[in-house]
């Protein structure tokens, strides 16, 4: 079995996808705004030190107003409230992405196999699904991190588990589809096996769709992370912007009035996550435009 | 989870005899409503299996789980060793938990000194109140919206509700709910504070019971605007693209050569058509509204289930968690069903002749 490597076609797909995506504004805005937010994100260590993020170590006024030194105010140990936002991207964002890979392989996974096998095992793993869409995905995500105890990694399972189910429903339907292309009966007829099927000739056709998918899997996974942290299930020595706000919320800062501490993190969130949704939407748009009249 | 299978539907359709339809409807509908029913049962029994694994199966020792941080004496550790059945089969120890909870009976919380059932029933009722208000209005705002906003699509006003409801889909419920709190309840600026921090009634508001409802009234304002921003968004979002869809039908070119006012072909025709789908939709989310209010419920410490699983959440008391997690899932479980049944009696083409 030789599949020819199809060099021009792929290339020039990619090349109009490119020239498409250039023609949407809200697209280009979104895909800025992540990009600026990750170059922050991973150059933060270059500016940040641990002597900023140390509240033994810092010597900054407790709780105060915005000033020339620190341009959007302390928190109550006296650290600048606009570092601690830029290096609590990386959490968010950290936990954001790995809990959407998670997400993506489990989902993916379950959707190919029961959109591939059909019968029994189809039939079984989507009542699977259709049980875990009813499931309350807020109580399920905080009973899961309870239960596993507070950290990054109980959260990004528990998030995973809240969420493969839409990317299953989704592959299995694009899986349906693609295996009733002649390709696959050709490949079938040449005696490949059932994840010979999968791996080389249906994957590469679901993949678009997977990546889509992930861009607003993320968003909602931002989402996710910052509620639960700011419920307490987070590593309390860590700084994100979820815990930044559980702070602000059981330290006083919003019976005080500390707009300064409360604003900031919530402003993150809300444009993170704006961005993921707007390149999603966009790459979306463009790969099924039958959408575009719609969003 | 479509709630009426299209074949079933034009089979019903099919039949001519109108006495044979009536009958075989009356039988159709047990069916279904078993089959409904049954698969609902279904469901709330894989909540359970998923229940006893996180609560049961998952934490390595339960009992100092359960007991995590409180002095508990030697006699009350061997009841609950024995109330969980540690030591037994882990199939026989799943039934006893399944029979316990049918019967009422979900645990006792070492936090609160009471049992978890008497907790959930006096903490359902605020966490209904709060909803339920906050439900109605988003309803009412989203339809309204989504049905103009579709009716034209790509007007300024679509434009408008579409790029409002995207960034509130962006915003965090309970920073939302924060800044709502520190700007009208703390004070801000120009802003006086208007209205109560948290809590659900204040002890000093006197009045009678006529001040009471004026006290909660007032308690309920700054959580049900937070969830409504949140919810409505979504709804507008569902009407929209059920407006949409309705336009290209040949149903409204015919009520436009009638001669109708525009006003009239959306209000008598596409209205109706589009209704169907999106009242099914809203249905099926309103049972994970009770779950969702968690956070909301926990800025404003509104005393409702949300709040009660935060508390949980502290500790943790695993026993009130699985407590709560169990009544949110049967939530989500009855409003699933309720939407199929609904559905059924709406559509004009399944409902019984």
């Amino acid at each position: 079995m030789t599949i020819r490597p199809a060099a021009p076609p792929r290339t020039e797909g990619l090349r109009r996808f490119v020239r498409a995506y250039l023609r949407m504004p809200t697209g280009i805005a979104g895909l800025v705004v992540l990009i600026a937010f990750v170059g922050l994100a991973l150059s933060a260590p270059l500016f940040i030190g641990a002597n900023d993020l140390d509240v033994t170590k810092v010597n900054g006024p407790t709780l105060a107003a915005p000033s020339a030194h620190y341009p959007l105010g302390t928190d109550q140990p006296g650290r600048s409230v606009l570092l601690l936002v830029i290096w609590g991207s990386r959490t968010s964002l950290a936990i954001g992405v790995v809990a959407t890979v998670l997400t993506m392989v489990v989902g993916a996974t379950i959707g190919m196999v029961a959109g591939h096998y059909g019968g029994l095992i189809g039939r079984g793993l989507m009542h699977l699904t259709d049980w875990f869409i009813a499931l309350p995905g807020l109580p399920l995500a905080i009973s899961l991190a309870a239960v596993l105890g507070q950290g990054a990694t109980s959260i990004t399972i528990a998030i995973a588990v809240t969420s493969w189910t839409g990317t299953a429903r989704l592959v299995r339907a694009q899986t349906l589809a693609v295996e009733a292309r002649p390709f696959v009966e050709r490949a079938r007829a040449l005696g490949a096996r059932n994840i010979q099927i999968m791996l080389r000739q249906v994957l590469p056709n679901v993949m678009p769709l997977i990546l889509v998918s992930s861009t607003l899997t993320v968003a909602g996974a931002i989402l996710s992370e910052t509620t639960l942290t700011f419920l307490g299930l987070g590593d309390p020595t860590d700084v994100s912007w979820g815990s930044m706000l559980n702070q602000a919320f059981n330290q006083g800062a919003v019976t005080g009035g500390a707009w300064w501490y409360l604003i900031p993190p919530g402003v993150a969130i809300v444009i993170v996550v704006l961005g993921f949704t707007l390149t999603g939407r966009a790459v979306e748009t463009i790969l099924n435009p039958r959408m575009a009249r719609k969003s | 989870m479509s709630a009426v299978d299209p074949v079933t539907v034009e089979a019903a359709g099919e039949v001519t005899s109108s006495d044979r339809r009536g009958r075989e409807e009356r039988s159709d509908f047990g069916t279904y409503l078993i089959g409904k029913i049954v698969s609902a049962a279904v469901s709330f029994l894989f909540t359970l299996i998923i229940g006893f694994t996180i609560f049961s199966i998952m934490p390595s020792d339960p009992v100092s789980a359960l007991t995590r941080g409180r002095p508990t004496s030697a006699a009350q550790i061997a009841e609950l060793k024995k109330q969980l059945g540690i030591g037994k089969p882990v199939w026989q120890r799943f039934f006893e938990f399944v029979h316990r909870t049918l019967t009422g009976d979900l645990g006792y919380s070492y936090q609160y000194h009471a049992t978890v059932s008497s907790l959930i029933g006096s903490r359902i009722w605020p966490t209904l109140l709060l909803t339920g208000s906050s439900t109605v209005i988003s309803i009412v705002i989203g339809l309204w919206l989504g049905i103009r906003s579709g009716w034209r699509h790509g007007s300024l006003l679509d434009r408008l509700s579409s790029g409002v409801s995207l960034t509130l889909w962006s915003v965090p419920t309970f920073w939302l709910g924060l800044i709502l709190l520190v700007v009208f309840s703390v004070g801000f600026g120009p802003i006086p504070s208007i209205f109560p921090a948290g809590g659900m009634s204040s002890p000093d508001f006197g009045g009678g019971a006529a001040g009471h409802v004026v006290d909660v009234a007032r308690h309920l304002v700054l959580p049900c605007l937070t969830l409504v921003l949140v919810v409505f968004a979504q709804y507008v979002t569902i009407m929209r693209s059920s407006i949409i869809d309705e336009l290209g039908s040949p149903y409204l070119l015919t009520a436009r050569a009638k001669g109708l006012r525009d006003d009239d072909v959306r209000r008598k025709h596409a209205v109706p058509n589009a209704l169907l789908p999106t009242v099914t939709i809203i249905f099926l989310q309103i049972g994970g509204l009770v779950g969702g209010a968690i956070t909301v419920e926990t800025v404003y410490s509104w005393p409702g289930l949300g709040y009660l699983t935060y508390n949980a959440l502290r500790i943790p008391d695993l026993q009130l968690l699985e407590g709560t997690f169990i009544i949110f899932s049967a939530s989500i479980i009855v409003m699933n069903l309720l939407a199929d049944l609904l559905y059924r009696f709406l559509d004009p083409r399944v409902r019984a002749t």
